[in-house]
């Protein structure tokens, strides 16, 4: 056992409106810079549709994760140690800026400016790469709720698995459902960026398991943008650096939430740290692809386990950092309650952002003819009749592993029915006790998962352990000093070299 | 003093002094601007039709070059026959022709895309210039003077070595056509323009990536760790 911490994350997906404020919120701290225009570290993408880079999901096209070798170990998609070398003049694999899209602004001036007319001027939209006016074709959210659906939502990679008529169900206009599906860097245990950075200028943080791209050795051979199968690490065109992500570590370090986080609307958002077997993390990620989900929650452990406690202490994490994964949320969604699942994880990152899915549009459906309902009385067995087959779901979460979907489904179904019966009290004990008994879940868990899902107050949801940044400071220089500085630790002008 | 002596005796020390001086300022003062600064994200096609053919032209022919200066007998020993003269040149060229071509849809492209104009610094007009003109005046060398293999062994080599030990024989050089002292002085242009342009990229070859563990850990009180 070697036992490391990791920040980690959750968000609950029947929360998110998709309002896009944690976007927002990060454009407008980390990527309002020339060349990180088209960058959305944080974005929210409708499903079913093609997200953002388009078809992202499609590693036949982008090649990016890894892949499992006959041996129990795992191999990237996109490059290794020859080809590392020889693509290094031209990756066949690389997207393009027009895979995510142009960022354009609008000549705002032309409004002002215009000579008087018998027609309202308009402000044309012009490219911020060239500043020649465009044509705009994509953007960020540019099927959002399904927009242009035939087009987008129809090339869903996730759809591979489906039938026609499972497929062409989605597209009915009676039955049509989609759902949010916030991104950010899942700041995985097995980062594929990491490992394909020929210079080694992307790496995790020992203390949190943050990934960040060192700026000063990033020269710009873009392997990392290639093998992240998430497509979280963006190139930025300007300088010349790949950027990505930062998990707003200057806030967590100051113990507050990153910014996405803070502002997210739907509070769907939660952050903890969680201990976890870095010894198994090659052979989790070689696991069968239905095992995938399982053998990761078995690598987390379990922060008050004496055992784990000691031997974390032995591996260097600080007693308050095992404090604070004793608290952590996300911690009792992923493993406590198994209730959380990772994006994607048959592209074999290990991935520590995990989703709960979302069981609304899952279930909602028509019964008289115009109005939606959920199904008060069938109760699991509503779930045979879902709007959105398992199956998408399974792509998505799973690694299509239909079984932890429904158990999931579920136990967030035997939540609501106990709830309901508490309050509306329409449904009998026994039929809750029924459904308890098959999930394994108790009265008590019931209500804790409601608490946490519905009521939790801001620090129940960020439990951010502390950064311990003060022992960095110690080694990089005189504390006195650095308390006078700005902190970054990066002080030059990032301005693209000659 | 003559102008073959500035050109041949002179100005090789101020490049030298400028690529290495320039090289730890510019890597001690802003790490950050050492960069291939790869344009593949603005313009992909084009790109593999140039770069491909340039740089692993341009490598090949390096290494011929750094080859006859280091072991010049070898060069001169297989060249003793004709047939094998020819075999060199005729590989040299080829690779230098590939170079030729490479660069000059390098170019092409960079003029053709206005995406590319933004990413273009004065530094990387004056970089592709001298570069096609050392490229063209290095085939040309290939073509014209068939002999040019041996050349650089003989003559090239004792008078670079003759830099190296700062006693300049210019001798050596100075008689040679107008193309060939053309292509050495390119040469030293381009050693002196290293650490003002994108060519650091050279420095940064990754060769490391070759035995590291693929995943990299660090750790604020630990040393720089690997760990998969
Ligand atoms: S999501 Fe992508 S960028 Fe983030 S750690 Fe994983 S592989 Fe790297
Ligand atoms: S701010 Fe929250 S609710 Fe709004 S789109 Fe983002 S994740 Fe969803």
């Amino acid at each position: 056992m070697n036992v490391r911490a990791q920040v980690s994350m959750m968000f609950h997906l029947d929360k998110c409106i998709g309002c896009h404020t944690c976007s927002l919120a990060c454009k407008n701290i980390w990527t309002d810079r020339e060349g990180t225009e088209y960058m959305w570290w944080n974005n929210v993408e409708t499903k079913p549709g093609t997200g953002y880079p388009t078809r992202w999901e499609d590693q036949d096209k982008y090649r990016g994760g890894w892949q499992k070798n006959g041996n129990g170990s795992v191999h990237l998609r996109a490059t290794d140690k020859l080809r590392g070398f020889t693509n290094i003049f031209h990756q066949p694999y690389l997207p393009t800026i027009d895979d995510y899209y142009e960022p354009w602004t609008y000549r705002y001036g032309d409004l002002f400016d215009a000579p008087a007319g018998d027609d309202q001027p308009t402000a044309r939209a012009i490219s911020l790469i060239t500043g020649a006016p465009i044509d705009i074709e994509a953007g960020p959210i540019w099927d959002d709720d399904m927009g242009g659906s035939n087009i987008y939502a129809a090339n869903d990679p996730d759809f591979s698995e489906l039938t026609e008529p499972e497929k062409q169900a989605f597209f009915e206009m009676e039955r049509m459902v989609f759902f949010y599906l916030p991104r950010i860097c899942n700041h995985c245990l097995n980062p594929g960026c990491v490992a394909a950075c020929p210079s080694g200028a992307l790496y995790k943080r020992g203390e949190d398991g943050i990934v960040l791209v060192n700026q000063n050795v990033c020269r710009a051979w873009r392997y990392c943008v290639s093998a992240c199968p998430y497509k979280k690490v963006y190139y930025n065109w300007k300088s010349g650096k790949s950027e990505k992500c930062i998990l707003c570590y200057p806030s967590l370090e100051s113990g507050q939430a990153p910014a996405c986080f803070h502002s997210c609307v739907g509070r769907i958002r939660y952050l903890g740290v969680v201990l976890y077997d870095a010894d198994l993390i090659e052979e989790t990620a070689a696991a069968p692809d239905d095992e995938l989900v399982q053998r990761q929650r078995e690598m987390i452990l379990d922060p008050f386990d004496p055992a784990v406690i000691a031997q974390a202490k032995k591996d260097g994490v600080h007693h308050s950092v095992i404090e604070s994964a004793q608290k952590s949320p996300v911690y009792r969604f992923v493993k406590e309650w198994q209730l959380a699942l990772p994006l994607h994880p048959e592209f074999r990152t290990l991935p520590m952002l995990f989703y709960i899915p979302p069981l609304l549009p899952v279930l909602a459906r028509m019964e008289d003819g115009d109005t939606y309902n959920v199904d008060a009385t069938d109760y699991f067995g509503s779930l045979d009749k879902a709007r959105i087959p398992i199956k998408y779901m399974a792509n998505l979460f799973t690694g299509g592993n239909e079984s932890h979907l429904v158990e999931t489904f579920e136990k967030l179904l035997t939540v609501r029915m106990f709830k309901r019966s508490g309050e509306v009290g329409d449904v009998s004990l026994e039929k809750v006790e029924e459904m308890m008994t098959a999930t394994g879940l108790t009265a008590e868990a019931c209500e804790e998962i409601y608490r946490l899902t519905s009521l939790p107050t801001f620090d129940e949801r960020f439990v951010i352990p502390p950064m311990h940044r003060e022992y960095a400071t110690e080694l990089m220089g005189d504390p006195y000093t650095f308390k006078a500085e700005t902190g970054f630790g990066f002080r030059g002008k990032p301005v693209r070299g000659l | 003093m003559t102008f073959a002596q500035l050109l041949f005796g002179v100005f090789p020390y101020v490049a030298i002094i400028l690529a290495v001086v320039g090289t730890f300022w510019r890597y001690w003062s802003d790490k950050f601007s050492y960069s291939s600064l790869s344009s593949q994200f603005l313009e992909t096609k084009q790109l593999f039709w140039g770069s491909v053919p340039w740089h692993y032209g341009i490598l090949v022919v390096l290494t011929g070059h750094l080859v006859a200066f280091l072991f010049p007998r070898s060069i001169l020993g297989w060249n003793g026959v004709p047939i094998r003269l020819y075999i060199l040149e005729g590989l040299a060229l080829i690779f230098g022709i590939l170079a030729v071509v490479g660069l000059a849809l390098l170019i092409v492209r960079r003029l053709n895309n206005p995406r590319l104009w933004k990413v273009t610094s004065t530094m990387d007009v004056v970089l592709l210039l001298v570069l096609l003109a050392q490229v063209i005046a290095g085939v040309w060398t290939a073509i014209f003077y068939r002999w040019g293999s041996s050349w650089f062994a003989a003559f090239a080599t004792p008078y670079l070595w003759s830099i190296l030990k700062f006693q300049p024989d210019i001798a050596l050089v100075s008689n040679m056509p107008w193309m060939v002292q053309t292509h050495i002085v390119g040469g030293f242009v381009l050693l002196a323009l290293l650490p003002f342009t994108r060519l650091v990229h050279l420095l940064s070859f990754p060769y490391e990536y070759m035995w590291r563990p693929p995943q990299v850990v660090i750790w604020y009180r630990r040393s720089r760790l690997g760990g998969s």
